[in-house]
């Protein structure tokens, strides 16, 4: 009897927390008449809605824009990032503690204060509506430094060394002894820095007005705040739908990694 | 291999830092020549409602969000925190909307929080009680919002607390039973105190990620009704962006930046305990 209490609240929940997305989904795919509706079938489905999105708005470019930006912006944080991550744990010089103390700092610093002057520094470096001024300010983040670093510190010293003697460089080092054995802390880091990315839209707000360079949350938001839709719920929901969509099958591949990289980031306070 | 490091920080955060600290103290639409004004935006701010307003609303956020998510979180928690069948589906499900944009999230909750035809209104006539205007009332629509940031973040702090719960030993709860406690005097004397730093963990994440709101009432309210969903962030967007107002949006940055470490500081003070 108590068991299942429990599995009815927990099945309930489930409903809660997922339905709507099954809901819009569906939703996207039915005429317009019948989405007001709570369910999900229909005999009439129909890509209506998509055409409409793809009609009014350039979403297959804002596509390829996000998957550019949160690709690059994903491989600079996982190089750069472990090479800082390398240098802190592994390389001794000087200075280094104070570095690591700094990156820390960083970390606290509320991203509230440097919001106004990076957009400015964009400005005066002519990187409004360009590729690269929705990329450099996220080229690198200290807390993907300090899951590196921490997990570089684990790495026995007698491997590197090893290495050392036979002549391989530090970047030699990095990338063909370390990285091969760190495959769950660059997972981790790849996971939330492209999801990130992927799901920013304060930023692209900002620096992008060209709507050729717009990302695809942001898009999604200027359709729907903009009328663009034109009360036509359909195609907000195959909007939504299509910005949802690669993020919910990277999820469903990769739940567990998600889950864990995600609280990874809980663990500091 | 540190350069790239050192360059990115000072381009994109020393850099930064700085000019906002000079940039307080002008006056500038980043067109014409930046005017020196000495304190004035601080005293503009003291002056300024909509700053209050706007201060006044994330607060009211974070009082509904923070306390919501905490029981909500906990709750589940403690309910996947058995032998229970499809434990990883559960957990999967209530973490869907985390990786999921703010911006689908916001959408979907438009169509549920609708007046006419939301699902939350259907409800509530399907009981007999009258339809709430969810986002049109002053008064109900920030609390609408700091629902919905649950049920978005809901997930991640689930998965935290099922983790916290993992390390309380066993053996205390045997001898606790052995005591002939009740399974709300464990709960309140053993499970709440060992879960604290989780706890203080939940408050300070939600603190920062709340003070952050902006993406919610863009979309789903642009502020209004009568401001009261014009959030912090939301503010320095429309001083900054809208009104061109840098050097006052770089205030109210600064200003809001030590309001959310004063506020984060004070919560450690109260809710940490040092462990027994």
């Amino acid at each position: 009897m108590k068991s299942l209490l429990r599995y009815g609240v927990l099945i309930v929940g489930a409903v809660v927390f997922a339905y709507p997305f099954a809901w819009m989904i569906a939703g996207s795919f039915r005429p317009e008449l019948e989405i007001g509706e709570l369910g999900l079938w229909s005999r009439h489905y129909t890509l209506q809605s998509y055409d409409m999105v793809f009609s009014k708005i350039p979403i297959g470019r804002a596509f390829l824009n996000s998957l550019i930006v949160s690709c690059a912006t994903t491989v600079s944080v996982v190089l750069f990032g472990s090479m800082a991550g390398y240098a802190l744990a592994r390389l001794r010089f000087i200075g280094s503690r104070a570095l690591y103390v700094l990156i820390l700092f960083t970390m606290m610093i509320p991203f509230q204060i440097v919001l106004i002057p990076q957009y400015i520094l964009m400005v005066k470096l002519g990187w409004t509506d360009s590729y690269l001024g929705l990329i450099a300010p996220t080229m690198l983040s200290a807390f993907s430094i300090v899951l590196f670093r921490q997990f570089f510190l684990a790495i026995p010293q007698g491997l590197i060394d090893a290495a050392r003697i036979d002549g391989a460089t530090e970047l030699t080092i990095l990338f063909r002894l370390i990285w091969p054995l760190s495959r769950p802390v660059i997972v981790t880091v790849a996971i939330l820095t492209f999801m990130t990315s992927w799901n920013e839209v304060l930023w692209p707000l900002l620096v992008v007005r060209d709507q050729s360079l717009m990302t695809m949350p942001q898009i999604v938001t200027l359709f729907t705040i903009g009328g663009g839709s034109e009360a036509h719920l359909g195609s907000l929901l195959s909007a939504a739908t299509l910005l949802a969509f690669p993020v919910i099958v990277a999820y469903a591949f990769f739940q567990r990694y998600f889950i864990e990289s995600m609280a990874s980031t809980g663990i500091k306070g | 291999m540190i350069l790239p490091y050192v360059i990115f920080f000072l381009a994109f955060v020393a850099y930064p830092l700085t000019f906002s600290i000079i940039l307080v103290f002008h006056r500038w639409n980043i067109v014409t020549p930046m005017e020196w004004i000495g304190l004035k935006n601080f005293e503009r701010l003291l002056d300024d409602p909509l700053f209050f307003i706007s201060l006044k609303n994330t607060l009211v956020f974070l009082g509904i969000h923070i306390p919501l998510q905490i029981i909500v979180a906990l709750g589940f928690a403690l309910l996947l925190n058995a032998k229970i069948r499809g434990r990883g589906l559960f957990r999967a499900l209530y973490f869907m909307p985390v990786v999921v944009s703010g911006v689908v999230v916001t959408i979907l909750w438009q169509q549920m929080y609708s007046y006419d035809y939301g699902v939350l209104n259907s409800i509530l006539h399907a009981l007999g009680l009258g339809p709430v205007p969810w986002l049109v009332d002053a008064l109900v629509a920030m609390p609408a919002i700091a629902v919905m940031a649950t049920w978005k973040n809901v997930g991640i702090y689930i998965v935290l607390f099922l983790a916290g719960l993992q390390t309380v030993p066993r053996e205390l709860y045997e001898a606790a039973r052995v005591d002939g406690a009740t399974p709300a005097r464990q709960f309140f004397h053993i499970t709440l105190p060992l879960l604290n730093p989780t706890v203080v963990v939940i408050i300070v994440l939600s603190t920062i990620g709340g003070f952050g709101l902006f993406i919610e009432p863009y979309v789903l309210t642009g502020g209004g009704p009568m401001q009261s969903t014009l959030s912090g962030m939301l503010y320095i967007y429309n001083q900054g962006f809208y009104f061109s107002h840098m050097g006052y949006a770089a205030t109210l940055g600064i200003v809001y930046a030590v309001i959310i470490l004063l506020v984060v500081l004070v919560q450690r003070k109260v809710v940490e305990r040092e462990p027994e």
